[in-house]
């Protein structure tokens, strides 16, 4: 082969690349439509496409634009956000069994709740979410302001998965102790914890949108500098990249992108362990591509999974942590067993 | 002189291994840097290499102080290879190669011809073009060696840092790299600087050899001029007899021990 054969190689990986690019789109579309019409209550597609498109306040209408729609969104950013985080995650620890809770944002944000309904009382969801989130933020600069402390210009991945690991054990025993006093706050940790989209209204989805966003795009810039990182930090560093910087932007944007995604939805950070081994098969190591793969593959699962569980156990609904577990565990299982776990 | 520490106190936290040393490379030598476990050869690459910030003195590039240079600057001048290098599970030569492209690229310009003419010719020049598909935990120790050469060729620098090349590579596969080297070498005329612990190796293929001792240069020059009966004893506390390699001509080391 000579220095032009190389060329036509790249360009069928690019073109595979894209078509599996629209393989996922195509499914989490699917998962979409899935969402929108399946439940307690189902939609004919034509009759759901009615109440997106010209609405006469039927009840099918109300059902699909008060309750169906904003879970289906929610579902779609926040799958997005956490596949995209753990991606992210995994990448700069070059742990494949890292996950977006290993900065803190899980514990951070489920204190924040709990310490806002016994200290200020608040009792609706939408305060609930800013304080998680505002805990989840916070969490996660404290572990990154401690991972700083332990190591040698800048925190490694070391420093900071050891100081997540103890900021988290440390919110949880303050979570756990309020709930156990407070009864209120037990309720609304319960369900929290559980992990669901149900029943949060779009403007729960409008709150947190910008802070996924800013994750997302601050990922997508993140990408090269993960592939240089990958080969190490000494070889990262001999090629140019600015490490530190480089660290930085990455935890910026897992912080954001679970933060908000946690806070709306509760604990469902099993997606950011999961969604990037399937991604990745699918990828293979280049990050440009993973991470929207990781984001696609994160919003598919996630509404197939919420799907999953409002039929699984008529009348009632299974919250869609729980439906993840369930499912990711034994798959997850089947993951590690049948290769030799990745080495990043 | 293409790259110079100039007083470099070298060290990690408080243990300081480099203490006011002085050494400059010259434009298109091969130099190679030898010297006992522990002496500071590896943390001095490194520093030359800006992986490791001196804690006191400096290092230039061209004449310019290199941490005040932007690091992708540096990048487009001077290619680092660490010592035993490790690669995610399932990478290709073909996409190792490609990462050297790294410093030239942006996040949206991201692949170019240039890009694919240097990689091509990286991966030709290494004989590795018709391996370039496969993983690489799947080639030999000496071919994985030479894939993460082309990396830093593909980088496009003429001047290269290379920590211990040869580690965990039988002899046979030291050579074939070391040909690699010399090679590079003559074909462009590329400045390059080593780590190596075979002596009579860095002999045969080398300009100029650097011994460090206890984190000081103790001499430099052409082979012949360093690798003497009583330097070796200084550097290494080894007996030996230097005798001329039947081959080269190139000072080869024979130990004497006590055993036979």
């Amino acid at each position: 082969m000579t220095a032009t054969a190389v060329a036509p190689r790249l360009r069928g990986i690019q073109h595979r690349r894209f078509t599996v690019l629209m393989i996922l789109l195509a499914a989490v579309l699917a998962g979409v439509v899935l969402s929108v019409t399946i439940g307690a209550k189902p939609v004919p597609l034509a009759d759901a496409w009615h109440a997106l498109t010209a609405p006469t306040g039927s009840e099918n209408d109300i059902v699909i634009r008060s309750l169906r729609l904003p879970r289906t969104a929610l579902g779609v950013v926040a799958g997005l956000a956490l596949g995209v985080a753990g991606a992210l995650m995994q990448g700069h620890t070059r742990n494949p069994l890292a996950d977006p809770g290993l900065l803190g944002v899980t514990q951070g944000a489920a204190f924040a709740m709990v310490a806002s309904i016994i200290l200020l009382g608040a009792s609706s969801l939408l305060g609930h979410i800013w304080f998680g989130l505002a805990g989840a933020l916070l969490a996660s600069a404290g572990v990154f302001a401690l991972g700083m402390v332990g190591g040698r210009g800048g925190p490694t991945p070391v420093t900071l998965a050891l100081a997540g690991t103890a900021v988290s054990a440390f919110l949880y025993a303050l979570t756990s102790a309020i709930v156990l006093l407070d009864e209120q706050a037990m309720d609304v940790f319960r369900f929290w914890q559980a992990g669901s989209i149900a029943a949060r209204g779009s403007e729960v989805v409008w709150q947190v949108l910008p802070f996924i966003v800013a994750g997302l795009v601050l990922a997508m810039v993140n990408a090269p500098g993960l592939n240089a990182l990958s080969l190490g930090e000494d070889v990262a560093r001999g090629l140019g990249q600015n490490i530190p910087l480089t660290r930085a932007v990455g935890v910026t944007a897992v912080t954001l992108l679970s933060g908000a995604s946690v806070a709306a939805c509760g604990a469902l950070a099993f997606v950011g362990l999961i969604v990037p081994h399937l991604a990745r098969s699918l990828s293979g190591t280049d990050h440009r591509w993973l991470l929207p793969y990781s984001g696609l593959v994160g919003a598919a699962l996630l509404l197939l999974a919420d799907v999953i569980g409002r039929v699984v156990a008529p009348p009632g609904e299974l919250e869609v942590g729980v439906v993840l577990a369930l499912l990711g565990a034994p798959f997850f299982v089947v993951l590690v067993r049948r290769r030799k776990p990745v080495r990043l | 002189m293409r790259l110079q520490a100039v007083d470099v106190k070298l060290g990690y936290g408080d243990r300081t291994i480099v203490d006011g040393l002085d050494l400059g490379i010259e434009a298109g030598t091969v130099t190679t840097i030898i010297g006992p476990n522990g002496c500071g050869k590896s943390t001095l690459l490194r520093a030359l290499g800006r992986l490791l910030k001196p804690q006191g003195g400096e290092v230039l590039l061209d004449g310019k102080r290199i941490d005040r240079t932007p690091t992708r600057e540096v990048a487009k001048v001077l290619g680092v290879l660490p010592q035993a290098p490790t690669a995610p599970e399932g990478l290709t030569v073909a996409d190792l190669v490609a990462r050297g492209r790294h410093p030239h690229q942006t996040w949206y310009r991201q692949w170019s011809s240039d890009d694919e003419a240097a990689v091509g010719a990286a991966l030709s020049m290494t004989g590795l073009a018709d391996l370039a598909e496969r993983p690489l935990d799947e080639l030999s120790g000496g071919q994985r060696q030479r894939a993460w050469i082309s990396m830093a060729l593909a980088q496009g620098t003429d001047l290269l840092l290379l920590d211990e090349p040869t580690t965990f590579l039988d002899l046979a596969h030291q050579v074939e790299v070391l040909e690699l080297v010399r090679h590079l070498h003559g074909a462009a005329g590329r400045t390059i600087v080593m780590v190596l612990h075979d002596l009579n190796l860095a002999a045969r293929y080398t300009d100029r050899l650097v011994a460090m001792r206890d984190g000081r240069v103790v001499a430099a020059g052409e082979p012949h001029e360093v690798l003497t009966e009583e330097l070796l004893r200084a550097v290494f506390e080894l007996d030996a007899k230097v005798i001329a390699d039947p081959v080269a001509g190139t000072p080869l080391v024979v130990p004497i021990g006590t055993h036979r």
